[in-house]
């Protein structure tokens, strides 16, 4: 297999290496410097960077700006694109603007409801789901076709991907459900963060005896807990998280100045016991506004230095 | 059927102020079904309008009326005089009936006691739910007979997301999941293989997207 776009992510992938993505939520403001700064923070440890589109549906800079603004940097963005407030004008519009500043990674998501967020009077859109998003992108750049059948001039190049949760209900069609999203485009997927192992494993051994692992990169996502409380409101108030007691009771093991690095260790030891399982092709770090703590979750979990690729 | 739920009768007295002859007006069909806009609602409403009017010393005469749809012309017939007398109608029927008695009756001014919520069945008495949205090119026949358009709080085609959880929407743990209820009736028929079956990229021109829509049958149907 070798690489069709210029991702540097999917060089990685395709040339055998974990790879390690990471992702910054873009500012409730104008101002750039902030995202800036947490870029740079975890530019020399990871691969490529998700930039989240309003994530739970607050108002924030738009994802695209972002991206642009790290390519500028000489970084390597995952736009990550919901259905929620587009249609398929604007998602389809949306990509050329990214393919035109050389973004080559696109995850697609349906998005949190936006009653989560600053605007739970608003208008959801979803004229297209996250599967039918892959799809729409896969018609683009194999293709070289609009939705609307159109020809596309210069057809985009993007590797795309697609999120998993293990954890979510129904368990029974987890994998039938990745087996879809693999169907529609996905190339690469970033999971929900792990903090049951044991369940992922065993989901990821459904993966395996289906063979879905040799058609797409699969990156479990972790997540570093800074606190006891916050294992406890994962656990019990994030729909589709599965905090187990055990993690819970570690955290709460400790005093409070330790849970942070408690947290750490936690991450750690998740990537270190997820390396060795079959079908896992890296990790995507998620740590929500505590990107300072990357670079020594990549390097104790001995995924430093980054190979480089051309 | 089409569900509504009365206005606050704040809001209906707002409304009405500065009118002399109020009509409240039932329409004894869909919305009698939730007892919120029935002929008999009409009467109950009408009486404490009227309460309140003498409370307030208010000038504002109140009858009440109603007819069996406020959606068809030929059942006006009987409110004839009651139209005729009121120089306003408040109408308690769905969005519908507001409309087809504003555009019927051009020198009343029609206004709206309901909010129309839905369509949708009744589950258990007062219970009513949510079951369709005219979108216009039906997929039950996809879904397990089961509306993702109208019962997913995102009308995901190709569900669940990942806030499914223990069976419920992200969006309120009373609200059962759709994509859940599908998978279990696509279970309990034998047919959970049909789940990877990916659902296309919909045409929404049917649905309001479309513009207002109209159905004109041909004559001998009709």
């Amino acid at each position: 297999m070798s690489a069709k776009t210029n991702s540097r992510l999917e060089k990685i992938l395709v040339a055998g290496h974990k790879a390690v993505t990471s992702e910054c939520g873009p500012p409730r403001g104008s101002n750039p410097s902030h995202i800036e700064e947490k870029a740079n923070l975890i530019r020399n440890h990871v691969d490529a960077i998700n930039i989240t589109d309003n994530q739970t549906s607050v108002t924030r800079m738009c994802s695209l700006a972002v991206c642009i603004r790290l390519k500028l940097m000489g970084l390597e963005p995952v736009l990550q694109m919901v259905t929620r407030d587009r249609n398929r004008i604007a998602l389809q519009s949306d990509i050329l603007g990214a393919a035109s500043y050389g973004i080559s990674n696109i995850l697609c998501l349906s998005g949190d409801h936006q009653s989560f967020g600053d605007c739970p009077t608003g208008q959801n859109v979803h004229d297209l789901d996250s599967m039918q998003l892959l799809q729409t992108v896969r018609l683009m750049c194999d293709e070289g076709k609009f939705l609307g059948g159109g020809d596309i001039e210069h057809p985009p190049k993007m590797f795309s991907g697609a999120a998993a949760n293990p954890f979510a209900d129904p368990y029974k069609i987890r994998v039938p459900r990745l087996a879809k999203k693999v169907a529609c485009g996905a190339q690469f997927i970033q999971t929900q963060c792990i903090y049951n192992v044991d369940k992922f494993i065993d989901w990821m051994g459904k993966v395996c005896d289906r063979g879905l692992h040799e058609k797409v990169f699969i990156l479990a996502g972790v997540t570093p807990l800074k606190s006891a409380g916050m294992a406890r409101y994962m656990k019990n108030r994030v729909p589709g998280m599965d905090v187990p007691d055990e993690v819970v009771k570690r955290m709460a093991g400790v005093s409070k100045e330790n849970q942070p690095q408690e947290g750490i260790d936690i991450c750690v030891e998740t990537i270190e016991r997820l390396k060795e399982v079959k079908g896992v092709s890296g990790f995507h770090i998620m740590a929500i506004e505590w990107e300072e703590k990357v670079p020594e979750i990549v390097e104790r979990a001995g995924l430093y230095p980054r190979p480089q690729v051309s | 059927m089409i569900v509504g739920k009365q206005k606050p009768i704040d809001d209906i007295w707002e409304m009405i102020s500065g009118y002399q002859k109020v009509l409240v007006f039932g329409c004894n069909t869909c919305v009698a079904v939730c007892h919120q806009g029935g002929n008999k609602e009409a009467e109950i409403l009408a009486s404490l309008l009227r309460m309140r009017a003498t409370q307030e010393g208010a000038g504002i005469q109140i009858k009440n009326g109603g007819i069996e749809r406020q959606c068809e012309h030929e059942f006006f017939e009987s409110a004839r005089d009651d139209i005729e007398w009121a120089d306003a109608v408040l109408s308690l029927a769905c969005g519908v009936g507001v409309q087809f008695i504003a555009g019927k009756y051009p020198a009343k001014v029609a206004l709206p006691g309901l909010d129309t919520l839905f369509m949708g069945d009744v589950q258990a008495p007062g219970l009513l739910t949510e079951a369709c949205q005219g979108c216009g090119k039906c997929i039950l026949h996809l879904t397990a007979g089961i509306c993702p358009i109208s019962r997913c709080a995102k009308r995901i085609m190709n569900g669940p997301c990942g806030g499914s959880t223990k069976g419920k929407c992200e969006i309120n743990k009373e609200l059962d999941c759709a994509w859940q209820l599908i998978l279990d009736r696509l279970e309990a028929l034998g047919r959970l293989d049909e789940y990877e079956r990916v659902i296309p990229v919909k045409d929404w021109s049917t649905e309001r997207a479309g513009g207002p829509r109209k159905l004109v049958m041909d004559k001998e149907a009709s």
